[in-house]
């Protein structure tokens, strides 16, 4: 098994590399996508939900990025977003210093050969009608491979990812267990040889010991095919397993970014404390009695005003209702910065439980 | 998860069941229809009937067009007439083979013409969704507020009799249904993952509606087909009944249906012959769509 929490973002020398080792693998440079909502006898513009709203981040090579945050808070969105599989309102791709999409930049094949997918619900984002060698086949098929090569190249992966291609070749997924079907899925992501793989939920849905089997696997593959992972989950223990750094989402924005360990220990928005201190522990005298956070999250339609979370934030002020919290450049800053949009981290903010300076904060 | 020690998880054991002989999709269609003997039984009488509509010049026992005034009307059991003569003293049986020509024909041309149409208009529909859905949806539903009888004797009456319209009538008649359980199973596929992910791998639209949609919108349409080849025999009788559709002298059941009932008191069962006909061809149709749809469903 390989140790997934001390690997570095190794800066071994890829074939494929176009930008060189310290070149992120990909960049977001503020991405937004709102949803119109139409009502009416002229079904007109009326309201936008607003899923992602200016978001902002880097992924280095071979990395892990743990996305957490709520249900209904814009993750499968941005994964979504991030694949081209929805169209964004604003904002660029730069994949290995490449923008995506432009005339100078890299194309949408481009795109399509480095990223993949993996989706959250196994059953569904598997053709019932194909056997799954095709269904992993038919990705290099549609890029222009030969049937015989794509079909080997199918039997090859169905080995990597543990199944047997003689035994599982030609079945249907109907004919598979769970974790079977999200090896597949992770086959099939592979088929085209991406270098950055969205992991979306790929592992919630499957029980704890395949789980494990298939963290340990996508673990093993990170290592033999130097890929770069996004991983999206709402399992924030899974995600401290196997993440580098974790980026926190609320209501379609960043609210925290930095490495796994300083924003497990030292989280510094109350959201993600709050997130936090909702962790099951392993510990029965330590079980969670009380909600640490009351409430729904606010219609994204109308999101509040401010800082987004001063709804439910048990130190909100009226600094916090009046003026958003920046999360700061996370573009420039060091992957090891720890940034939080939070008034109570940014000296000055007007905020009572702001620091007088950075110091006091990490009470260095 | 971080304090789970390494190495502490088994190693991924997914060798499952010993190998099995693996059936594809028909095999396993295939499998199913054999144990449903109603069904079975069914596609029997069908190639039962096609084969005696085919090679009705070498079954039929007399002409089917030759009238003969002096053996107007025999009844069921005549030595020569097996199954009597009608109005005219043609032979029954002998019409009834030909006319099964006319009837099946009815029958499947237009299901063929109108699922291959109204097929692609549905899977277009459910594909693209938005705009192209309400266009294509709402020029059917125009068609849908007529009842379909109607529908066909309108255009029928306005195209004027023979074969070739009435094929086009009930065709155009056919469309509206098999387009909307096209746009129905399209629309249900194209909201699942495995699509997306055929977007993500950079396949085009084209190759994603052959490899992804049609093969998961086949059954549904099918076995909906199937239920309309006997509603289109029943609708074809009807046009020939009313005089819209194939003009005497040709045998066709619904001709003969409409011929004959102005001797129902002198020869009830021999009157009777061709509704029996229809029925058992339709009620066959019927019964082998209903096999179909449990041996298609793939997860049963």
């Amino acid at each position: 098994m390989t140790d997934l929490i001390d690997t570095p973002a190794s800066p071994a020398p890829d074939p494929r590399d176009r930008g060189g080792p310290a070149q992120p693998m990909l960049i977001v440079e503020n991405i937004k996508k709102y949803f119109p909502i139409r009502a009416g006898l002229l079904n007109k513009q009326v309201a936008e939900v607003k899923a992602v709203d200016d978001i902002s981040f880097y992924v280095l090579k071979g990395e892990t990025l743990g996305i957490v945050g709520e249900s209904g808070c814009g993750k499968s969105t941005l994964a979504r977003l991030l694949m081209y599989l929805i169209d964004k309102d604003e904002g660029h791709l730069i994949l290995d210093g490449d923008t995506v999409g432009e005339k100078s930049g890299v194309g949408l094949d481009g795109l399509r050969r480095s990223l993949q997918m993996v989706f959250q619900d196994s059953y569904s984002s598997l053709n019932p009608r194909l056997p799954i060698e095709q269904s992993i086949a038919y990705g290099p098929r549609v890029q222009g491979a030969k049937p015989r090569q794509a079909k080997e190249q199918a039997r090859a992966l169905l080995d990597q990812v543990g199944l047997l291609p003689d035994r599982f070749g030609q079945r249907y997924p109907h004919e598979l267990s769970g974790g079977q079907k999200q090896r597949v899925n992770i086959a099939r992501a592979l088929a085209l040889d991406p270098r950055l793989l969205i992991l979306d939920e790929a592992v919630s849905a499957l029980d704890k010991s395949v789980e494990a089997q298939v963290l340990n696997l996508l673990g093993d593959l990170k290592q033999a095919l130097n890929l770069t992972y996004i991983f999206i989950s709402h399992d924030l223990h899974v995600v401290r397993f196997i993440s580098d750094r974790v980026l926190v989402m609320y209501l379609g924005q960043v609210v925290e970014i930095g490495p796994v360990d300083k924003l497990y220990e030292n989280p510094l928005h109350p959201y993600t404390q709050a997130l936090l201190a909702c962790r099951l522990s392993m510990d029965p005298d330590e079980r969670v009695e009380a909600a640490p956070l009351a409430g729904d999250p606010p219609n994204p339609v109308n999101p509040p005003s401010g800082c987004r979370f001063h709804t439910r934030c048990p130190h909100a002020e009226e600094i916090c209702m009046a003026k958003a919290p920046p999360l700061g450049d996370v573009l420039r800053a060091d992957p090891q910065d720890h940034l939080a949009a939070c008034h109570m981290v940014k000296p000055g903010s007007g905020h009572s439980k702001a620091p007088a300076t950075l110091a006091e904060l990490f009470n260095i | 998860m971080t304090d789970i020690p390494a190495g502490s998880m088994p190693v991924p054991a997914t060798q499952g069941a010993p190998a099995t002989k693996v059936r594809g999709y028909w095999g396993n269609v295939w499998n199913k229809l054999r144990y449903d003997p109603v069904t079975l039984f069914c596609m029997g009488l069908i190639l039962l009937i096609i084969l005696s509509a085919v090679f009705a010049p070498w079954l039929a026992p007399l002409d089917p067009e030759k009238s003969s005034m002096a053996n107007r009307l025999r009844p069921i059991g005549h030595p020569k007439f097996l199954l009597g003569t009608d109005e005219q003293g043609r032979d029954i049986l002998s019409r009834l083979l030909y006319g099964g020509r006319v009837s099946l024909m009815m029958g499947i041309v237009p299901v063929v013409f109108a699922t291959l149409i109204g097929g692609a208009f549905g899977i277009i529909a459910g594909y693209y969704g938005g705009k192209v859905n309400m266009v294509i949806m709402r020029t059917m539903d125009v068609f849908f507020a007529f009842p379909s009888v109607l529908l066909a004797v309108a255009i029928a009456g306005s195209l004027g009799g023979g074969i070739g319209n009435q094929m086009l009538t009930l065709t155009v008649v056919l469309i509206p249904p098999i387009c909307r359980v096209a746009e129905t199973a399209t629309s249900q596929v194209r909201s699942l993952d495995f699509v997306d992910a055929a977007r993500a791998s950079g396949a085009s639209t084209l190759s994603i509606l052959f490899t992804h949609v049609l093969i998961n919108v086949l059954s549904p349409v099918l076995v909906y087909a199937s239920t309309l080849v006997s509603i289109s025999i029943i609708l074809a009788a009807g046009l020939s009944f009313l005089g819209l559709g194939v003009s005497p002298p040709t045998a066709d059941w619904g001709l003969m249906l409409s011929t004959l009932r102005q001797a129902i008191y002198v020869q009830p069962l021999v009157t009777a012959l061709p509704g029996i006909a229809i029925l058992i061809t339709s009620i066959a149709f019927n019964l082998v769509s209903d096999g179909l749809r449990q041996a298609m469903d793939v997860k049963a």
